[in-house]
């Protein structure tokens, strides 16, 4: 019964990775105008123009321009750079180690700062703590990444020369990137984990708990965290998705060698393939990790199990 | 007992004492403030002044001037503007969007229903601004196109919001009572649907307000938005992030701006959530 829930939801994922991957071929499509005058500006030579249809298959058929582009996703053709020849799929393998150490550092980072202020603030609830654990997620909410990021470099990089300013190489150089990217993260985090904790602890059976003598400790550590843990780790598991897209800022900002920081190359370069393959790779990780956040949540809390069938 | 409504009546009339609701006036006051400060020095935002390149704060340029001489306030002005009136217009036109389709979708069921969610599943594949990224890169640049590239990515959360809204409105007693007498859709949807919605619909468009600020900012940031010599708050951050070493309060300032408009934005979410008794699902 539990596996075909969770083969059912698998299944599900199906039609939107097809989606989005129609989404990201029609991408070159949607260009005003000739692609090529998009891609090599409307002074190029005629040659160079030729050239490009060629190689990206421009004169095709619109329909067999994206079967080939489907069964190539498939079979592992993801097509070459325009700039240095080389193949998608390998240019974006490079690149992914450094993302995913980011996305890692920062998630940690979100945990290790969400749950006790979470907690600290419900066990506070209206206090002045609440207050400034609450104060500290809205600005967490509100800070833009592509902010923070440079007034973190000016303060800790710059000023007290304790942390490499960006790149990837010097030790340490993570730990800039990831306060970034995991502050917002983390605001969040705190958010719903107070407002879960506060919700849990309002519960029928807390109050049953309580009638019948357990400790405060307990009913805070032992019933309520269970309680709470449910919408806590169902969040948790979607920021791991939606990390990849707060990625694209911090990367540029701090010349971090990633995956978002190649889309962004890529596209002032105008290398539309691996653009397209940069943005689908993003997407499908994001699809993949929303799948397992709610297989997850199917397998935590039983009562998932009747909506998803 | 009092209705739902009646106590946001009630408490509406104290939103102001709010303490959320105060700091959100406190950060708009000095918006506001910067604004009509920019307005009454009148300094042109594109004025390039190669005498007064990174200047300090003077009688002349209240805020200094940028790598190229540029009145610092007179640009934030202009920024704020261009948020302002960028936000609003993505906002609205992602509203309109999203609920027609919303109702059309709750409305209508069936095979419509499913194709136009599956849409919504398509666009929500990508995660943040990932798509607008893309959209706005492959449209090159310029306002409109950085306007359309967040509509395509906003309308979605009015849209599941409107439908989810109206799936569980559709049996209630007045509209069926509605459709009794023979009225339209149209004439349902305008005058009983839409007016029972409203309330987490005006929480959906606060807390999109301030992700299309952001999102704006920072597709500008990345160079795919606003185009010099215009000025956006998210172009300022990316020129100033230039010549930080040598004058940082250039990113300083439009930072500031920024993070005080979507603070105060946040913030009137929180309370018209608070105020409208509007439970919303675990915001990213």
């Amino acid at each position: 019964m539990l596996m075909r829930i969770l083969l059912g939801r698998g299944l599900q994922a199906i039609p939107t990775i097809l989606g989005a991957a129609t989404l990201v071929f029609m991408l070159i499509h949607i260009v005003p105008g000739d692609p090529v005058d998009a891609l090599l500006g409307e002074y190029a030579l005629a040659s160079d123009r030729e050239a490009m249809r060629l190689a990206m298959h421009l004169d095709d058929p619109l329909w067999r321009q994206y079967v080939d582009f489907l069964t190539g996703l498939t079979s592992g053709d993801w097509g070459q750079s325009l700039i240095d020849r080389r193949p998608v799929l390998e240019r974006i393998g490079e690149r992914l180690p450094a993302t995913l150490q980011l996305a890692g550092s920062a998630l940690a980072l979100a945990v290790i700062l969400a749950l006790p202020l979470g907690f600290w603030a419900a066990r506070h609830a209206g206090g002045g703590r609440d207050m400034a654990a609450m104060g500290f997620s809205l600005i967490g909410v509100s800070i833009p990444n592509f902010w923070l990021g440079p007034i973190l470099m000016l303060l800790v990089a710059v000023g007290l020369g304790w942390l490499p300013v960006s790149g990837r190489e010097a030790p340490g150089s993570w730990v800039l990137p990831s306060i970034t990217l995991g502050t917002a993260l983390a605001a969040v985090l705190a958010r719903m984990a107070r407002s879960s904790w506060l919700e849990a602890m309002s519960s029928e059976c807390i109050r049953t708990a309580r009638a019948l003598g357990a400790s405060e400790g307990r009913l805070w550590w032992r019933h309520g965290a269970r309680l709470a843990a449910v919408p806590v780790v169902t969040l948790f598991t979607l920021q791991m998705g939606a990390v990849l897209g707060g990625a694209v800022i911090t990367e540029t900002v701090f010349d971090w060698p990633g995956l978002g920081l190649l889309t962004i190359e890529a596209i002032q370069q105008r290398d539309y393939p691996l653009v397209q393959g940069c943005i689908l790779v993003i997407a499908l990780i994001y699809v993949l990790v929303n799948l397992l956040a709610d297989m997850i949540n199917i397998l935590l809390d039983p009562r998932q199990r009747q909506h998803a069938d | 007992m009092r209705t739902k409504q009646e106590k946001a009546i009630v408490q509406g009339a104290s939103a102001f004492s709010r303490p959320a609701m105060r700091l959100a006036t406190i950060c708009l006051l000095i918006i506001a403030m910067l604004g009509l400060s920019a307005a009454m020095l009148g300094a042109d935002s594109h004025a390039i002044d190669l005498d007064a390149l990174l200047a300090p704060s003077s009688l002349v340029h209240p805020l200094g001037s940028d790598a190229l001489g540029r009145d610092v306030l007179a640009r934030l002005g202009e920024g704020l503007r261009l948020s302002l009136s960028v936000g609003v217009a993505v906002v609205s036109l992602g509203a309109a969007i999203g609920i027609s389709i919303g109702l059309i979708s709750a409305w209508l069921g069936g095979w419509l229903d499913a194709m136009l969610m599956r849409l919504t599943d398509i666009v929500l594949a990508f995660p943040g601004i990932l798509l607008a990224i893309a959209l706005a890169a492959m449209l090159g640049p310029g306002i409109d196109n950085l306007i359309m590239a967040l509509v395509a990515v906003g309308w979605v959360g009015f849209a599941r919001l409107s439908r989810a809204q109206v799936l569980s409105l559709k049996q209630a007693p007045y509209v069926q009572a509605a459709l009794g007498c023979g009225s339209s859709f149209v004439y349902i949807g305008w005058r009983h649907l839409l007016p029972n919605i409203a309330a987490p619909l005006l929480v959906e468009a606060s807390f999109g307000l301030a992700a299309v600020i952001i999102g704006e900012a920072g597709l500008s940031f990345l160079g795919i938005g606003v185009q010099p010599p215009d000025a956006s708050l998210g172009t300022m951050i990316r020129e100033g992030t230039r010549s930080m070493l040598v004058a940082p309060m250039l990113v300083v300032w439009p930072g500031m701006t920024l993070f005080l408009l979507v603070m105060a934005v946040n913030l009137i979410g929180d309370t018209l959530r608070d105020m409208l008794d509007v439970r919303t699902e675990a915001r990213q």
